[in-house]
């Protein structure tokens, strides 16, 4: 457990918009269902394109967030965010019972308003350098997320957004948790976003080797941890979290939905996409989230994995796993819900948090769907196909990026 | 092509609609961008690139004085007059 002398930080409201789910309860029950998110691409003309299908978010409208000027204004990875936030805040229902000074927030992007540059630049090359929109700066930058949320809540407390690629939105819950644990802030809205399926997205991973090109079964793309798994799907959407001090949330009788006990963050100083292949930078990061929460790797009963389906991350991430918990992973079992949602990016540690809190209070383990062959380089038991009855005190969520970032989240039930 | 100061007016309208979000019930011919329709500094930057775009124009970044939809209109109206 914790220090003592250390303030506690519960989850107080959550929300997500996610490929298999505009919003929590439906996502949560299409993870329960082994339902996937994928189907073809409808964002932009992928005719020229090697891979025609993603994990899009569907029948999303941000005015039933926004008003239409805002939206007009900020990029649809903050129409994700801003749509997340808000159900995560009325979740909360926090209303006005905070204090502005003591609130704040901490989201992340991987990308940010990619498809903003790309629609600038195109002004740009058509029409000349004096018809770039005076909005392009803060249609793209990362940090607009933030900036606007602190405006949508009154939070006028810490506020940035976090950058590490895959891992960004770990980042942003373990310093949105620290903020709130180091008595910074007593509420802390954390989580990231993600709409990277834009040309240069769709183009750019495709062209390293990183995309699934199982154009004829875009359900059945997405494997983690399978042996024929042939890389990620694109996927976007956004997960919104509100971290809370205990007593704070006890004052006001929140709902509390699970606790954040603590992270691990690393790097594995290797290569700037490739991963360690021991999985050491991995592994290092669990230890440390388990070590931070004043836990040993006997006492955590669930994994959600990054596994995003391309061969070398899962390969990577099952010897790390195997290097904290044991060979047969001891009690800890073992999933990855990027066969359901594709790979969010920058918005994966928020909605897979979200969902690891939510495999806590039902104890269930959600399902790796698509997993039909083992694959002897990552021999674990990764809960195929059907979700699994357990009990579930304490749980880490991990996600690895591109940079070499590793990030681990320790969340537990909430126990007085 | 010559537009008449109607056909400029209805068409400063639209684009103004279409850029501030706001219904044509709120904009009359006196309006401010700034007070009446909610502008902000980008959203007249944005605007003004608008009109020079839909006018086929140059608008010089010293038009301070275009501030109303009146202005516009009377602006863009000289302007496309000249040619």
């Amino acid at each position: 457990m914790p220090d003592a002398s250390q303030r506690r930080v519960v989850i107080t409201g959550m929300g997500c918009i996610t490929p298999v789910g505009n919003d929590l309860d439906s996502a949560w029950k299409a993870i329960l269902e082994g339902k996937s998110g994928a189907g073809p691409i409808t964002l932009l003309d992928h005719s020229r394109f090697e891979v025609h299908f993603a994990n899009e978010v569907k029948g999303f409208d941000p005015t039933v967030h926004m008003d239409a000027k805002e939206a007009k204004h900020t990029d649809r990875f903050v129409h994700f965010a801003t749509g997340a936030a808000k159900m995560a805040f009325a979740a909360s229902r926090l209303a006005d019972r905070f204090h502005p000074d003591r609130a704040g927030v901490v989201f992340a992007s991987g990308i940010g308003g990619i498809k903003s540059i790309e629609e600038q630049y195109e002004r740009y090359k058509t029409k000349g350098p004096k018809r770039i929109s005076p909005f392009t700066i803060p249609l793209l930058m990362i940090n607009d997320a933030p900036g606007q949320l602190a405006i949508d809540f009154g939070f006028k407390g810490p506020n940035y957004a976090t950058v590490s690629a895959c891992s960004s939105s770990v980042h942003a819950i373990g310093l949105a948790f620290r903020h709130v644990q180091w008595g910074e802030a007593d509420v802390m809205l954390a989580g990231g976003s993600e709409a990277g399926i834009s040309v240069l997205g769709l183009g750019a991973f495709f062209n390293m080797g990183a995309l699934s090109t199982r154009n004829d079964d875009p359900a059945g793309a997405s494997r983690p941890f399978d042996r024929d798994r042939d890389g990620f799907v694109m996927g976007e959407g956004a997960g919104a979290l509100i971290l809370e001090e205990l007593s704070h949330a006890r004052a006001r009788n929140a709902p509390i939905l699970a606790e954040v006990l603590g992270y691990g963050f690393t790097d594995d100083a290797h290569h700037i996409t490739a991963p360690d292949e021991g999985g050491e930078g991995a592994a290092r990061a669990m230890r440390r989230a388990i070590a931070d929460s004043g836990l040993v790797p006997e006492d955590i009963d669930y994994v959600n994995a990054h596994g995003t389906s391309t061969p070398l991350n899962d390969r990577t991430e099952a010897a790390a796993l195997k290097s904290v918990f044991g060979p047969d992973l001891g009690r800890a079992s073992v999933s990855s819900t990027k066969g359901h949602t594709g790979h969010l990016l920058g918005a994966a540690g928020a909605v897979e948090a979200i969902f690891t809190v939510m495999a806590i209070r039902d104890g269930q383990v959600p399902p790796t769907i698509n997993f039909h062959t083992p694959d002897p380089e990552c021999d674990l038991d990764v809960t195929p196909n059907r979700p699994r009855r357990k009990e579930i005190r304490r749980a880490l969520s991990n996600n690895l990026g591109f940079g070499g970032h590793n990030a681990s989240l320790c969340l537990a039930r909430f126990e007085n | 092509m010559s537009m008449s100061r109607e056909e400029i007016r209805e068409k400063v309208i639209d684009i103004t609609c279409d850029q501030l979000q706001v219904s044509r019930e709120q904009v009359k011919e006196e309006s401010a961008f700034v007070e009446d329709l909610g502008a902000d500094s980008l959203d007249i930057a944005e605007l003004v690139m608008e009109f020079e775009d839909e006018f086929d124009l140059e608008i010089p970044d010293n038009q301070h004085d275009i501030l109303t939809i009146k202005a516009a209109v009377d602006y863009i109206a000289g302007k496309t007059g000249e040619k």
